[in-house]
């Protein structure tokens, strides 16, 4: 059982919660396996996707989670712009949640956004990254599959390459995995580490060398044009020399370290053309675990217990 | 038209005194001051058990008004003050529009005498519009009536134009208020750089946002010889600059708030809006060290940046809710809480920097219960428990961090001239 009505972040979950799902996902990736990838588990429950942020992946990943589940789905996107001068977002939540909503997903620019939504509605909010604070169906995705490929999360030795400072994603995966006895290295220039982060109990680097040294997990990060203009990068082409992953980097990391990307890449800036299509690299395979964990988190929320959802 | 308070404990900072008193009041003026008076005549007030005190002067208050009266107005901000036990408050002058100019400031200063329930003293702007460029016309404000110049949230940036404002500022004796704050290093933050921000994925404000202008204003002070007052002192950093420039005898003085000697960037975990401030609220090493800065007299004064929002503007993402909070009615029970109960302070002390240090920064002829003097009073109970209730504020604010909070130590009256403006926590019809 989860605790919470809402998902909103991995730091506040039980690694008893995580387990639930991590386990329950693993039978959801069978369903996805199928021909016939529908059940009629959430059959007469509905879902909207609120995103204030332009994505693909996460919010397609949602909406065919909910579609194998037989749940009704739709999906609003919101112009970043009308922001500011628009509904509010507590109105529109109450908008979706009075047309008989039980899971509203949320993405949105600003951390905390599913919190305030979450205090206002009874239908039950799950986070879909909020500015940058957690990503948390992103780390649990991540998480799934260093589970499947690696056996088991304790003692893993997992790096974190990048832009540390503005990702959601870092932080959902450090919180989960922390809870589970990993360790974890970040490593990225100065300007784009967080303050006081080895607080989140990780090793903070400043050479890619030195922080994949021996890892079992590469976790490449997505790097934004726009930090070079803020200051933060004098260029995406120094960057890539000095964080970019390649080949010679990866072999300085265990013999089958599994290399991973959130997504979307900038291929030849964070991660070379090589590395990406290196037999270890499972960055494929995180898209379909995307689903399956997607999958199982709204089934969980829906009120389901056990494994009967892929019968 | 007599009012005696009776049995009391009067502590009136500027007339060293800490004792039993009695005190008489006559004509809107303190007539006797007196171990034991006898008045038949006179309305009497048991204070038995209670502190009797000067009336407190906020000197950092924003009442939005003219132009933001969804926020608040004089008269409501007024109501607040003489709820939380002050007499007098200084108006920043980040209004729409602006106070840049006579018009606005005899405004304020009409508005405040027909509807205000408290004494009103404005603030002008250093520059026009408060937009860090050209010099306000500093003779005419003072003429109109302004007590201090400040840009207030939008700083000066420019370093020759303040150099240039303090230069002129000073042929009038005018103190410069500046709330510190480099937009650049602020970089979009919106709560303390550090741990709770990472947690949160917050946007930080590093200390260095606030410090560096500190010392260039500290430099400026130094060289134009123009009193400089530092507002809302947030940072470590901050006080130990400012420390070490008045051990040098520097015109710099100081004030912290509340909320900053209370509250930590813990409180912003749950991203409640109402913990979102300008500058934000530090670590509990910086905390710690404005509370030193109280006990030493590097800070000055205590004063609670009163930023009266409305609900459905703080009501939104973290990112978008304006900075500010109330703290008019909160001011008495924290200062109580956190720094006398606390062991900080004593309430002799802590009365000081509420009374006789704001007036005498603004140069004001209050703060003093001597014979002859405005009989501006407030009789706070130290015993009172009550909780923080923002539903019962009088302004129209309603952005506290402190909801639900049980504190000690609360005003009970508010005397202005001699009226009673507040008693037991309800306020009074207008002077």
């Amino acid at each position: 059982m989860l605790r919470n009505k809402d998902l909103l972040g991995l730091r506040e979950m039980t690694a008893d919660e995580i387990n639930l799902i991590l386990d329950t996902a693993a039978s959801m990736k069978e369903i996805i396996r199928r021909d016939i990838k529908k059940v009629p588990t959430l059959r007469g429950k509905s879902m909207v996707t609120l995103f204030y942020e332009p994505s693909t992946r996460t919010r397609t990943s949602f909406e065919l989670a909910g579609k194998y589940l037989s749940a009704d789905t739709t999906s609003i996107a919101v112009a970043t712009s009308s922001v500011a001068k628009g509904e509010s977002l507590i109105d529109t939540g109450r908008t979706i949640e009075a047309m008989g909503t039980d899971v509203i997903v949320i993405r949105h620019s600003a951390a905390g956004a599913p919190h305030l939504l979450a205090r206002n509605v009874k239908s039950r909010v799950v986070n879909a990254g909020d500015g940058m604070h957690e990503h948390p169906t992103q780390g649990l995705l991540d998480m799934f599959t260093m589970r499947e490929k690696k056996g088991d999360l304790a003692n893993l030795k997992v790096a974190i390459i990048g832009d540390i400072m503005h990702s959601r994603v870092a932080r959902s995966n450090i919180w989960g995995l922390i809870k589970f006895g990993a360790e974890i290295r970040i490593a990225g220039p100065s300007t784009l580490i967080p303050a006081e982060v080895e607080k989140m109990g990780v090793r903070v680097f400043n050479s890619v060398e030195e922080a994949v040294k021996g890892v079992d997990v590469i976790n490449v990060l997505r790097v934004q044009k726009e930090r070079q203009k803020k200051g933060l990068l004098p260029s995406m082409d120094e960057y890539a020399r000095l964080y970019g992953l390649n080949k010679k980097r990866v072999a300085l990391a265990k013999p089958d370290a599994l290399i991973m990307h959130p997504g979307p890449m900038n291929r030849g800036i964070e991660i070379d053309a090589e590395t990406y299509g290196m037999s270890q690299s499972v960055i494929d395979e995180q898209v379909t675990n995307g689903v399956a964990v997607r999958m199982a988190i709204l089934y969980l929320l829906m009120g389901g217990r056990s494994n009967e959802a892929v019968n | 038209m007599k009012l005696l308070i009776r049995g009391g404990r009067l502590i009136d900072p500027a007339n060293g005194i800490d004792g039993q008193y009695d005190v008489l009041v006559e004509n809107g003026l303190i007539s006797r001051v007196s171990e034991r008076i006898s008045d038949e005549t006179a309305e009497v007030l048991d204070a038995e058990g209670k502190i009797v005190a000067p009336g407190l002067i906020d000197m950092h208050v924003h009442l939005r008004d003219p132009g933001l009266h969804h926020k608040e107005t004089i008269e409501t901000g007024t109501a607040a003050a003489a709820a939380g036990g002050f007499t007098a408050v200084a108006c920043m002058p980040n209004t729409v529009p602006p106070v840049d100019n006579r018009a606005v400031v005899r405004y304020i200063i009409e508005r405040a005498r027909n509807a205000g329930i408290v004494k009103v003293y404005p603030i002008g702007n250093v520059t026009k519009g408060g937009e860090g460029g050209e010099l306000t016309e500093i003779g005419e404000l003072k003429e109109a009536g302004v007590v201090a110049l400040s840009d207030d949230g939008n700083p000066v940036v420019n370093s020759e134009i303040m150099r240039r404002a303090m230069e002129y500022a000073k042929m009038f004796g005018l103190t410069i208020i500046d709330h510190c704050e480099d937009p650049y290093l602020k970089a979009g933050g919106v709560m303390n750089e550090g741990y709770m921000a990472t947690l949160l994925g917050l946007r930080g404000i590093p200390d260095a946002a606030e410090e560096v202008m500190v010392a260039r204003d500290i430099i400026l002070a130094e060289m134009t010889g123009c009193p400089v007052h530092i507002a809302h002192v947030s940072t470590a950093g901050s006080v130990r600059m400012i420390r070490e420039a008045k051990s040098r005898g520097v015109r710099i003085t100081a004030e912290a708030t509340p909320h900053h000697f209370t509250l930590t960037d813990k409180a912003v975990v749950g991203y409640d809006t109402a913990t979102k401030v300008s500058p934000p609220l530090r670590s509990e090493k910086d905390r710690e060290a404005v509370l030193e800065g109280l006990v030493d007299g590097t800070i000055d004064v205590i004063a609670t940046d009163h930023a009266p929002h409305a609900r459905e503007e703080k009501e939104v993402e973290y990112d978008y809710a304006p900075c500010g909070m109330v703290g008019l009615e909160t001011a008495v029970p924290l200062v109580a809480e956190q720094l006398v109960n606390g062991n900080i302070l004593s309430w002799s002390d802590a009365i000081r920097k509420m009374t006789v240090e704001p007036a005498r920064i603004l140069n004001l002829p209050l703060g003093t219960l001597g014979t002859g003097a405005h009989a501006d009073i407030v009789i706070i109970d130290p015993e009172m428990e009550a909780v923080v209730d923002p539903d019962r504020f009088y302004s129209k604010g309603k952005n506290t961090p402190f909801k639900g909070w049980k504190l000690k130590g609360w005003p009970v009256c508010t005397i202005v001239d001699g009226r009673i403006v507040m008693k037991d926590k309800r306020v009074l019809a207008g002077r």
